[in-house]
Parts: structure tokens; sequence; C-alpha cells
């Protein structure tokens, strides 16, 4: 018997059949449909044939442009999970009052709100705006694909592993059950025995790498392969905020790796960094923690801010007011950010000088900020503004997002935030900022930049019934809880005693079924739009009459983006490009220098989630084979100097033709 | 790919690294010895300093061999790592200024942060004062 | 649209708009690299800043002055310190282009490398033999972690030195490997500097305490 559980221990970890969920009934039923829907998918591949092209065309692909789809496809699948969480909450807190304990037990609640946090950030924010930068930087620059597309290609498959090894979680075992945050010392070894955390750790490490390396990437992308003639100060404002964006991703980054990796050697060595005995210290986590923390916000916005630089541009037919003071304000933001992360934890004690100081520094941040919005304003003004989609959610950015920053001020006042810390108000707060800022830029930037990656725009019925849908929804969710929050009401709760706050929750509770019919509607406009692809087809690549150099060639770009490398004039390259005569090319067409596909990512991906998952279940010996596989992988994979093609120039004249034919058949 | 193309890609990137060679350099023999030779010294004497309780004030000697750190390792960085204002276009110059500023933000700031946090949250009883020291 | 359609030259005569002959942008590898190691060095600055503040929390067990060895400690850094001198030695023969003597500078730069990780191997096992292991109080383990992080890396460039001196045998001083051993030469001497910072900040001012 003994014998038995030695051997079982050492094959299965502390795994056991208990680990699987069976007796959750929500659980179960969540099983089911997802184990019946992922069979259906599966099977439809392989019916339809297409594993072969799904493997060839996109899984091993080092094409900027197919990554960067690949990273918002798989945002979007997670944003259904992150949101299904959501309406968790929300419903269950409408209802949890008095008698009623509501449907989620608290050691269900707790993982659900975890859950939300991470996945929104870490599995939706994140690749939606990795996966418009990839896609648009290039193009912006006139760039055939990124300095390093291989490592685009893994950092890609490490950001679906870490979101995998999250997932996992769901049906196997449990996930964290303490905030997106995991603060010790609830998460240290004492306070979290369970592999809830260890998943929480290995999912953000593994995506950590992804989101290192594509920074990385995408800095040496724009500095080293920019077009002729595009100075820094030519360069279009999405690619400035995204440069400014992954030199965040850079320098901080690092910081959660080490400090997740901390609380790991705390969890599974021993050590006592952030213990409370042996001299440890949990607040020291919370330091390091926000050290990466608040530049992630702004990783997250500045991208947004690009977004509707761009489009607030185009759809006023002006070029952006104060180009240079756009830049200059995302420079220091950029800078700024680094200086104000204990506003997030005010009430931890380090008395007024400290307070003080992180507080100023933090009014200061809205300078830079107010400064952009009123560019975007100046730029409205006197345009001929069209009010397609895209800029309707630029207004819609631009009021919400005022609001939030607002609150975000006041919170920032630090005897203020004595009251407020951890209250409603502080999550109305970030989710306006957030929802307002950076979700609605997102879904901007792909409305904006869909017809250049499809070939056809997106229906705008369904468009603006999504817009519609999401700001009032957005209002009708977080509204109340501001008032809610001034009221003294403390976030993650999971059953209140006071009836009268119950109203306020159910209001909540609406607005975020007004958001699911959002959601819903984007989703319909995806299928509709498919279905109506021939109606609403681009044959100029300029659908919007845009002013950066990606519209200047072909929707969906060909592989190689441009047959000639653009020479760039002004920050407005195309708009320039148009206004002086550009007349196509036609002939003379080369070879072109292309980098070959390669699974080494997808391989490696796939090993590290056999490692993280060995390492949260504590089989050793699938840990070890993987993390060796992984290693001879990649040492491999480095004695391949074979890694490109040449595109004939035979190729490249079928291409430029056919181009040229729809260009014809349009005039 | 055929052999022409692959010479072609070769001498590609031949200049590349070439590029490269001539903005960041190789360095030199009389470099390389120059800033061992200095390292060697830079070691040696705040060792030297600790060890044989030169000084006599361990405040002083802390500041002293913290001054002989930074010496050294801008030596290391510009013997042995090449640094300067002009490679990469001054990109990676830029970039370490910009690292070194958060290295200085992280540190001093983490420590400024908890040591108020300690005075202010964590008076000093016996037991905890006996710990401290 | 067709007010957007290419036609119009206001602006006189129109300039070039794109080249005709084959673009070639900058390598961005050592710039990449750069950036990697600077990522690199921010981690290095997380555990600096943890030992700073944890470090003299001894959970009334050992001080930095009981426990180290600062005869090892000189040691230890000058194997470091040779094995830089040794890498520089080899690049200088890789830019003669002289394999032979590259190799064997190499060799000599992963045995010195070699010997760093045998005496820090060394004093660890010393230290947890005497108790004194990460679990014993929060200095010890910002201690551990630090050091131990710093060795980590030493370590991946050994296997890195390795690959390079295979690969290099196999496809010679081609452009690519020599600038693999760039950034490894990079990368090799960004781990001195680090150790500078050890050995100042946590060594010697630990037992200056």
């Amino acid at each position: 018997m003994f014998a038995n559980l030695d051997l079982q221990k050492l094959v299965f970890g502390r795994l056991t059949l208990e680990a699987i969920p069976y007796h959750e009934p929500i659980l179960l039923v969540t099983f089911i449909g997802v184990a019946i829907g992922g069979v259906g998918l599966l099977g439809l591949i392989t019916y339809m044939r297409w594993w072969g092209p799904l493997w060839r065309d996109w899984f091993t692909s080092v094409d900027h442009k197919k990554i960067g789809i690949m990273y918002v496809v798989l945002a979007l699948v997670m944003l259904l999970r992150g949101f299904s969480d959501a309406l968790l909450m929300r419903s269950q807190q409408a209802m949890a009052f008095g008698a009623n304990e509501g449907y989620l037990p608290p050691h269900h609640y707790d993982q659900i709100f975890t859950a939300h946090g991470v996945i929104m950030i870490f599995f939706v924010a994140m690749p939606l705006v990795t996966g418009l930068m990839n896609f648009v930087v290039p193009l912006q620059i006139g760039a055939r694909d990124v300095s390093f597309p291989f490592l685009n290609n893994f950092s890609f498959w490490m950001t679906v592993s870490g979101a995998a090894t999250i997932m996992a979680s769901l049906f196997v075992g449990e996930f964290a059950r303490t905030g997106w945050l995991a603060y010790p010392p609830l998460s240290g070894p004492a306070g979290s025995p369970g592999v809830g955390v260890d998943y929480y750790i290995w999912g953000l490490q593994i995506a950590g790498i992804g989101t290192l390396l594509s920074g990385i990437n995408l800095i040496a992308t724009i500095v080293k392969m920019r077009a002729p003639g595009m100075t820094m100060m030519k360069m279009p404002i999405f690619t400035w905020t995204a440069l400014c964006t992954n030199i965040l991703i850079v320098a901080a980054f690092p910081i959660l790796t080490a400090v997740l990796a901390l609380l790991s050697l705390d969890r599974y060595v021993g050590t006592h960094f952030f213990s409370n005995d042996l001299g440890g210290n949990p607040m020291m986590y919370v330091n390091l923690i926000w050290i990466w923390g608040h530049p992630e916000v702004y990783i997250l916005i500045l991208p947004a801010f690009g977004v509707f630089s761009e489009i607030v541009s185009t759809f006023s037919g002006k070029r952006l007011f104060g180009y240079a003071s756009m830049v200059y304000a995302t420079v220091v933001i950029t800078i700024l950010s680094y200086l104000v992360w204990l506003h997030h934890f005010f009430t931890m004690g380090s008395g007024a000088s400290v307070n003080s100081f992180f507080g100023i520094t933090t009014m200061i941040i809205s300078i830079p900020t107010g400064a952009k919005l009123f560019n975007w304003l100046f730029t409205m003004y006197k345009g001929r503004i069209r009010f397609e989609e895209p800029m309707l959610w630029a207004i819609g950015f631009m009021v919400t997002f005022t609001i939030g920053g607002m609150t975000g001020v006041l919170l920032a006042v630090p005897p203020a935030d004595f009251v407020l810390h951890n209250s409603l108000f502080l999550i109305a707060h970030f989710h306006n900022v957030i929802i307002g800022g950076v979700l609605f830029g997102m879904l901007a930037g792909i409305t904006y930049w869909f017809p250049k990656a499809f070939g056809f725009r997106l229906d705008p019925f369904w468009g603006k019934m999504s817009f519609w849908f999401w700001l009032t929804g957005f209002y009708f969710a977080f509204m109340p809880l501001y008032v809610l929050g001034l009221m003294g009401v403390t976030r993650r709760v999971q059953h209140f005693d006071d009836p009268s706050l119950q109203i306020w929750f159910i209001i909540a509770a609406f607005g975020a079924g007004l958001i699911a019919l959002g959601i819903l509607s984007f989703i319909i406009q995806l299928v509709v739009s498919f279905m109506r692809r021939e109606a609403l087809r681009d044959h100029t690549g300029d659908p919007w009459g845009g002013r950066t150099l990606e519209w200047s060639t072909s929707s969906p770009p060909p592989d190689y983006n441009f047959a000639f490398t653009p020479v760039i004039h002004d920050h407005d390259a195309w708009s320039d490009m148009k206004r002086r005569g550009y007349a196509r090319p036609l002939k003379g067409f080369r070879p072109i220098h292309m980098p070959k596909n390669t699974g080494t990512g997808m391989i490696l991906g796939i090993l590290s989630i056999g490692f993280s998952f060995g390492m949260i279940w504590y089989i050793w010996w699938l840990a070890a084979l993987t993390f060796i596989a992984m290693a001879v992988v990649a040492i491999g994979h480095t004695f391949n100097y074979n890694r490109d093609f040449y595109i004939s120039a035979d190729a490249v004249i079928g291409t430029e033709t056919e181009r040229t034919r729809l260009l014809e058949g349009r005039v | 790919m055929s052999a022409a193309s692959q010479s072609a890609h070769a001498a590609d990137h031949e200049e590349d690294v070439k590029g490269h060679g001539d903005q960041s350099g190789h360095g030199s023999l009389k470099g390389y010895v120059t800033g061992f030779v200095l390292s060697v010294i830079l070691t040696a004497i705040p060792f030297w300093l600790v060890m044989g309780d030169v000084l006599g004030n361990p405040r002083l000697t802390g500041l002293v061999i913290m001054g002989f750190g930074v010496v050294q390792i801008v030596v290391h960085m510009i013997y042995f790592l090449h640094m300067n204002t002009k490679s990469e276009g001054g990109w990676t110059i830029l970039a370490l200024i910009f690292t070194l500023t958060l290295v200085v933000i992280t540190l001093t700031g983490s420590v400024w942060v908890m040591y108020h946090l300690n005075t202010n949250m964590m008076p000093m009883t016996p037991t905890s004062l006996h710990q401290h020291h | 649209m067709a007010s957007h359609s290419p036609t119009l030259a206001k602006d006189g005569e129109a300039p070039s708009f794109y080249m005709e002959e084959d673009h070639h942008p900058e390598g961005g590898t050592m710039l990449g690299f750069w950036i990697y190691l600077m990522s690199d060095c921010l981690i290095f600055a997380a555990l600096f800043a943890t030992y700073a503040v944890l470090g003299r929390n001894y959970a009334a067990g050992p001080s930095p002055k009981d426990l180290f060895d600062l005869p090892l400690v000189a040691l230890n850094t000058s194997m470091l310190l040779f094995s830089s001198i040794t890498y520089g030695f080899a690049m200088l023969e890789m830019a003669k282009g002289e394999q032979r003597r590259m190799q064997l500078w190499l060799g000599v730069t992963g045995l010195f490398g070699l010997a760093f990780i045998g005496l820090e191997l060394y004093e660890f096992a010393h230290l947890i033999h005497e108790g004194a292991g990460p679990q014993r109080s929060a200095f010890l383990s910002s201690f551990f972690t630090l050091v131990g992080t710093h060795g980590l890396h030493v370590t991946l460039g050994l296997v890195w030195l390795i690959v390079l001196m295979v690969q290099t045998e196999k496809k010679g001083l081609i452009p690519e490997n020599q600038r693999r051993l760039q950034c490894l030469s990079m990368f090799w001497h960004f781990l001195d500097v680090i150790w500078i910072g050890v050995f100042t900040f946590v060594y010697l001012m630990g037992v200056l305490q």
C-alpha cells in the first residue's frame, strides 16, 4: 500500500482524481460544453482538411501579419472566458444579499475574480496590444517583417502556452484565490498550499518570456528597419507609442519575472522573502510587483493612444494636431510611469513624505495625458469629420477616459485614497480607464485595420450596435460601483448583509448584460461581415483615406508587404505620396529575401506547457524531461543556418500585376 | 535555395557584421590589457581595504569601495563592452542610460519606501532591536 | 473615395517615393541583444533591491561576518576577471580570422568559468553544511538567490560557449557565427559587470557591517 502510494507520487506528483472538479456542477457543465465544442472544432478542422494549411500558413508562420492576427484571435477567445467570469461575479453580487447566499461559494468566487483579472490583463489586453503592434508597426515603417521573425513566432507560442496553463486550472485542480497580483503571505506556502498560485506563477512566467522577447523584437524593428527617410520625428504616431510601450515592456517585465521567481522560491524551496517569519517581508513583494505593475498600465494604454491618434487624424481628414507635443507627451509618460508605483499602496504606511512624493508624481502624469486629449480635440476642430465606426469608438473613448482619468487624480490624493483604497470606487476607476481606454482603443484598432488584414470591411451596422451596447453597458455597469465605493463597499466580497445596496448591484448586473450584448454584436459583426465580404470588399488597399504607409499597399498585403521599399518625406507618408502624385511602380521587380517558416516556436510552446504542468503538480520527471527537451530543441534550432529564401521576381510580378488589375477594375 | 543566392545572402551578412565591427569594434590588445590591469587594481584595492581594515571606519570604507565599484563598472563598459556614444547610432548608450536610471529608481526607491515603512510600522521592541542589529 | 486617388500633384515635382534597388536595413541582432542585456540588468536590479531591503534580517542567525570567506571570494573574482580577458583575446583572434587560436582562447575562458562555478558551488555547499542555507533567514534567502542567479547566468554562458565552439568547428568563422560570438562576448562581460556589484555590495559591504 505504502509502496503504491510512493509510486503514485513519483508518477503523478500531487495530482489525484480529486483534482478533477466533477463534484462542482458549474464547472462540470462548462467542461462538457468546452469538450463538445473542442471536439466539434477539431472534427471540423479534420473534416475540412484544414490541418495542413493551419500548420503551414499559420502556426509555423514567421510573417508578422499572421502572428499579429493570431494574437488578436487568442485575445478574443480569452475575452470570452474573462467576460464569463465577469458575468458570474456580477450575477452573484446582484443576488447574494441577506439570507440568499447566491450560487457561488467563496472558494469558487475567489478563484473567479482572480482569474478574471489575470486573464483580462495578461491574456486579453496584452495580446490585443501586442497583436496590433505586430500587425501594424512593420507596415507603418515600410519594413518587410520584424527584426527577428522566428523570435516573433516563438513569443506568440509562449503567450499561448501561458494562456493554456491558466485555462487548464479550470478543469484540473483550482486557480489562485488571491486576487490578480497574488499578494503574500496569502499566496505563500502556508496561505495557499494548493496548486492555484502555482498555476498563476507558471502561466505568467511563460507568457512573460513571450512578452519580453516580442518587446525586444519590436524595439529593434522600429529602431533598425524604418524605411529610408523616416527619421524619428517622421514616424507615425502609432509607431511612436508602440516604441514607448515596448521600451516599457522590456524595462518592466524583468521585475515581474524576478518577483514571481522569488515567490516561487518561497513556495518551492522554503526561502523567506515574503513570509512573516525569519526576516521576510510581504510588503517587499507589493513594492516590487507594483514597480512592474504601474508601467504595465501604460504598456496597455499607450498603444490605445496611438490608435486613437491615427483614427482621429484619418477621420477628420487632417494632420494630427501637435505631432511633436504628442511624441513628447508619450515619452514623458514613459519615464514618469516609473515614478508613481507607490500610489497603489498608499495605505501601507510609508508615511507622509513618501506618500506625498508619489501622490504628486501621479498627478503630474495627468498633464501629458491631458495634452494628448487636447491634441485630439484640436485635430477634430474644423476637420471634415466622418463618423464611421472607428471614429465612434474614438469619441466614446475621449469622454469615458476623461472621467476615468479624473477619478484617477482623485485617488492620487493620499488622504482620499485612505478612504477609497480597495473599495469599489477603485474598481470602477480602473475599469473606466481600461475599458474606456484600452479596450475601446483595441476594438477601434481592430475595426480600423481589419480591412487591411482581410481585404474587406467590417459590417458597419453590427459594429455600431456593438459600440452602443459597450458604451451604455459600461456606464450602467460601473457608475453604480463609484457610488458603492464612496459608500465604503470593498472589493472581492461574495455576499452582502445590507439590502439597501442591492439595487446598485442589480443596475451593475444589467450593465454587464448590455456589455454581453455588445460582445455578441461584435461576434455577429464578424460573421455577417464574412458572409457579406464581397459587398464589403476593398480593392484599393485604402478604404478610409488613410495617411500612413500601411494604406499604400494592397489589402491584405502581400507576404513581402512592399515590392519596393518606400522612401519617406513626411510623417503622414501615404498622404504626402497621394498629394504629390505618387505613381505605383509597375516594372523592375526583383526577387525578395524573406525568412522561412519554422515549427520550432510551437514545439517549444507545447513543451513549456508540459514543463509548467510538471512544476505545478510536482511531477518532477515530467518537468525535467520537458526542460531537457526544450533545451535540446532550442539548441538544435541554432544549428539550422538555412533560414531564408527568395520570393522570385516572377512571383512578385504575378502578385503586383493582379493588384494592378484590381486597381484598374475599380476606376 | 540555390548556391548563388546563398552566397549572395552570406555576403549580405558579411557586410552586416563588418558594419557593426566598424561601429562597436572588437577592441584592441592594448584596450583589453589596459582594461584588465585597471580591473585588477580596482578589485585589489577594495579587498585590501576591507580585509586589512585599513581605514578603520566601516562607513567611510563602504563609501570608498562603492566608489571603486562604480569606477570599475565604467572601466568594464569602456574596455570590455566597447561602449561609446556612437555604436548603433547612439541607441546602446541611450538604452544603458535609461536602464541605469531605472536601476537607481528601483534600488533607492525600494530602500526608501521600505525603510520608511519599517520605521513607521515596526516600532522597535527590545527583541526586534536585537534582531535588527 | 475618388477624392483620395493619387492624381493631384500640388507641390510641383514629385520626389522619388520608393527605392528601385534592394534595401538592406541594418541587422538588429547586436542592438536586440544589448536590449536583452538591459532587461536582464533589471532582473538583477530587483534582486539587488531585495538584498538591500532584506539583507540585514538575520533572524538571529548568522551574519555576513560569520559566513563570508573573503580570500575565497577574491580567488573567485580573479577567475572571472581572467575569463574576461581571455574572451577578449578570443575576440581579437576572431577579428584576425585565426580560428584555431580563437578556439583555444575560448577553451581557456570556459575553464576559468568552470572554476568560478566550481568555487561558488563549493561555497554554497559549505554554507548549507554549516546550517546557513537559503531557508535560514531572509538575509540568506536573498544572498543565495542573488549570487545563485549570477551563477546560473554563468552556467548558461558556459553551455552557450560550448555550443558556439562546436558550431565554429563545424561551419568555420562564417558571419553568423561571428555575430553569435560577439553576442556571447557581450553576455560574458556583462556578467562580469554584475559580479562587480555582487562582490562590492554583498561580500565586501557585508563583512563591513
